[in-house]
């Protein structure tokens, strides 16, 4: 009698006790944007299956960025899952600041990652973060006006021909600009442009030794095009504008050609917001005949900081935002054209996300773009529109800030190329890379 | 000799006023605009003003993803809670300065100003480092001490102001009538000084309510105020300007309507000592 008592209340202690431990409260810092504010809208489902309740911390990129490094690299605590780049995730990776997701379960079926973003979000073959979604960069082009100029857009365009079509559907008297693409300072605004435009152009940040090569044609090359074209075909002021003021642009039927973000072509079909939201199609992103293209490649991506206390939840939660089941979720709820894309070659095998007009760009985009290979030449950097080391954002802010103020005619593109061979050698030379 | 105003004059000052108010008012009636537009017509080119479906979707969208409630009482604890210890530690310290000064007096003061030019992102790191230590990240508590600290020289500059203002002989008589040091600070200074009391203590209650550097740093969910409630509604991808004006809006308001309420203490205490 005594005996089963005491198995009763230990089966008792026992529950509770693990139940204690299952039930857990994630803090999760994410950024704001529509696949992650969805996704917040839909955590019930998680929390239903696990019985973890979910906490969001939602900031803007920017600042985002700042108050998790703060917290990772202090070993904070403050967030058991935080939203990362493909920027941060091998750099984090390398310092052991990230659990590695090499223990995912065999139902999350992890090979279905598309290669490049898998590739992105690892480091030294493991994967430290799991891609929510991911992203390219393509051309999004008004079909009315590259009719009305007599041109067709081929699927993949080159340069040349962007431009000769830019200024085709030029018409200054209303209002109409041939080609919008970001000019803004800032390493993630106008720098990553132009460094993804430049790898199509031969140009590369680094040769092999960690020497800048601001001091090569290519770059040269690149920065007159690029300043010729917008000068005759872009927006008034196109050096402050970013992908929001772009956006807007082009929603308002003030740009020919746009080339950004593939996530933008939901914004631009949506016929709520968008003016031409019927007479938009897409291409890739221009080359030059050098094998690159000028397209990027990027993920917003769940990684788990080590050291946190609920890592077996937070596990769990990242494998149901990230898995196939919750795209199943978003499409039964808000339709296959709001599911968060680029992360999965099954969604891409789809026929019924194949019925979505910039389904297929985006895949072809995201499958051009080579993280580990982005230039012409060879260097020893990974990242396309960015070099995956921690120096890299700081320098490539005050770079894209001498080309932001050639691009505003405040110096000209020798001068600025100068200064970015000066700023980068000297940050390299500081950090013991040269 | 009275100066004579022309009424000519009178209204071309009036009207330079008028319009000098209206222009630093724009971008906040413009953002209060913005909230009641669609996000379609919040990026109009040309703009539109006032002319438009008025629509309160914005507000609804905000009231059902965020807690407003939640971040607008930290928001009331942190810049209430940092105004009113920063006004008990500067009192005294504004005291000594003004009636018993030191040959350091000048120095300590420029000393204290000084750290205000100090760019907070450089003392990020360590600060947030001894918040972890001692376990105070993400607490209300943490953020009280942090935002004290930083208003604590503008707190002690604009006292240690009107307290020069106020003669020292009657201070100097509440001694000799057998007032203690308190009860002198209390009940003879404070009373004189309440219209510059209270206006620091409004000037430092909006800028702890502005604050937002700390208030983002140091905080995730529990401390959150306002200014992460805005943060959350920023996107460089993707037009979501309507939404965030709505939030916009509402983080602002208490503080308008606050200042709006206390523009005349607000004013005199400003002025205070501006005309004798």
């Amino acid at each position: 009698m005594y005996f089963s008592k005491a198995l009763c209340a230990a089966s008792a202690i026992a529950i509770i006790a693990t139940g204690a431990a299952q039930a857990e409260t994630l803090t999760i810092a994410t950024v704001n944007n529509g696949d992650m504010i969805r996704m917040q809208g839909l955590t019930d489902d998680f929390t239903a299956k696990t019985g973890h309740e979910v906490e969001w911390v939602t900031l803007e990129e920017n600042v985002l960025r700042q108050r998790v490094t703060t917290d990772i690299s202090t070993k904070g605590g403050a967030f058991d899952i935080m939203t990362i780049g493909m920027y941060e995730t091998p750099i984090w990776g390398a310092n052991g600041w990230l659990v590695p997701l090499d223990d995912l379960s065999d139902d999350y079926n992890v090979d279905d990652i598309l290669p490049a973003m898998a590739g992105g979000l690892s480091y030294d073959g493991t994967l430290y973060a799991a891609p929510f979604y991911g992203e390219s960069s393509m051309v999004m082009y008004r079909t009315d006006l590259m009719e009305a100029a007599g041109l067709e857009m081929p699927k993949a365009p080159t340069w040349s021909f962007i431009r000769e079509a830019a200024a085709a559907m030029t018409d200054r008297d209303n209002e109409i600009n041939g080609i919008c693409i970001r000019g803004k300072a800032g390493w993630g605004e106008g720098g990553a442009f132009i460094t993804a435009m430049s790898n199509s152009f031969g140009a590369r940040w680094f040769d092999e030794d960690w020497n800048a090569q601001f001091d090569t044609q290519p770059w040269k090359d690149t920065l007159e095009f690029y300043v010729g074209m917008m000068n005759e075909s872009g927006p008034p002021g196109y050096a402050t504008n970013g992908f929001n003021e772009n956006l807007s642009l082009f929603q308002q039927g003030k740009c020919g050609m746009w080339i950004d973000a593939t996530v933008a072509a939901s914004f631009v079909t949506n016929p709520n917001d968008s003016t031409v939201a019927d007479s938009v199609s897409f291409a890739l992103a221009p080359d030059n005949g050098l094998g690159k293209r000028s397209n990027w490649l990027w993920a917003w991506a769940l990684a788990i900081p080590a050291g946190t206390q609920k890592e077996a939840a937070a596990k769990e939660f990242v494998e149901w935002a990230t898995s196939t089941g919750y795209i199943e979720l978003v499409a039964e709820n808000e339709g296959w054209a709001n599911v968060p894309p680029g992360a999965r070659t099954s969604l891409y095998e789809n026929p019924n996300y194949l019925e979505v007009p910039f389904a297929q760009m985006t895949l072809d985009s995201i499958l051009s773009a080579d993280p580990k290979n982005p230039t012409v030449d060879p260097v020893p950097y990974v990242g396309i529109q960015f070099a995956a080391i921690p120096e890299f954002a700081g320098i490539a802010t005050e770079v894209s800030q001498e080309f932001s103020a050639v691009y505003a005619g405040q110096q000209s593109i020798d001068e600025a190329l100068a200064k970015a061979q000066a700023i980068t050698n000297d940050a390299m030379e500081a950090a013991g890379y040269r | 000799m009275a100066r004579t105003v022309t009424t000519n004059r009178k209204i071309l000052n009036t009207t330079i006023a008028w319009a000098i108010g209206l222009l630093i008012f724009f971008p906040i009636l413009w953002t209060i605009l913005t909230s009641f537009k669609t996000e379609a017509q919040a990026i109009n080119d040309p703009p539109i003003f006032l002319f438009f479906d008025w629509t309160l979707e914005n507000y609804a969208v905000v009231q059902e993803r965020s807690n407003y409630m939640k971040f607008l009482w930290n928001s009331v604890i942190i810049a209430g809670g940092s105004t009113v210890l920063g006004l008990i530690i500067a009192v005294p310290a504004a005291w000594s300065m003004a009636f018993v000064p030191s040959r350091r007096t000048k120095d300590i003061l420029l000393w204290m100003l000084s750290t205000k030019m100090l760019p907070a992102v450089g003392v990020l790191y360590p600060i947030y480092l001894g918040f972890i230590k001692l376990g105070l990240l993400d607490s209300r508590f943490g953020l009280v001490i942090v935002l004290m600290l930083i208003n604590l020289p503008i707190i002690v500059w604009m006292l240690y102001t009107y307290f020069r203002e106020i003669p020292g002989e009657i201070l100097e008589a509440a001694r000799m009538d057998g007032a203690s040091l308190r009860e002198e600070i209390l009940y003879v200074l404070t009373p004189m000084a309440i219209p510059g009391i209270a206006s620091t203590l409004l000037l430092n209650f909006i800028l702890a309510w502005n604050e937002a550097f700390w208030t983002l740093n140091l905080t995730a969910v529990n401390a959150a105020p306002l200014t992460a409630f805005i943060a959350s509604y920023s996107s460089p991808e993707g037009l979501f300007y309507a939404k965030l004006s709505a939030a916009s809006t509402m983080a602002i308001a208490p503080i308008l309507i606050l200042g709006w309420f206390s523009q005349k203490q607000l004013v005199r205490g400003l002025t205070f000592g501006a005309v004798k």
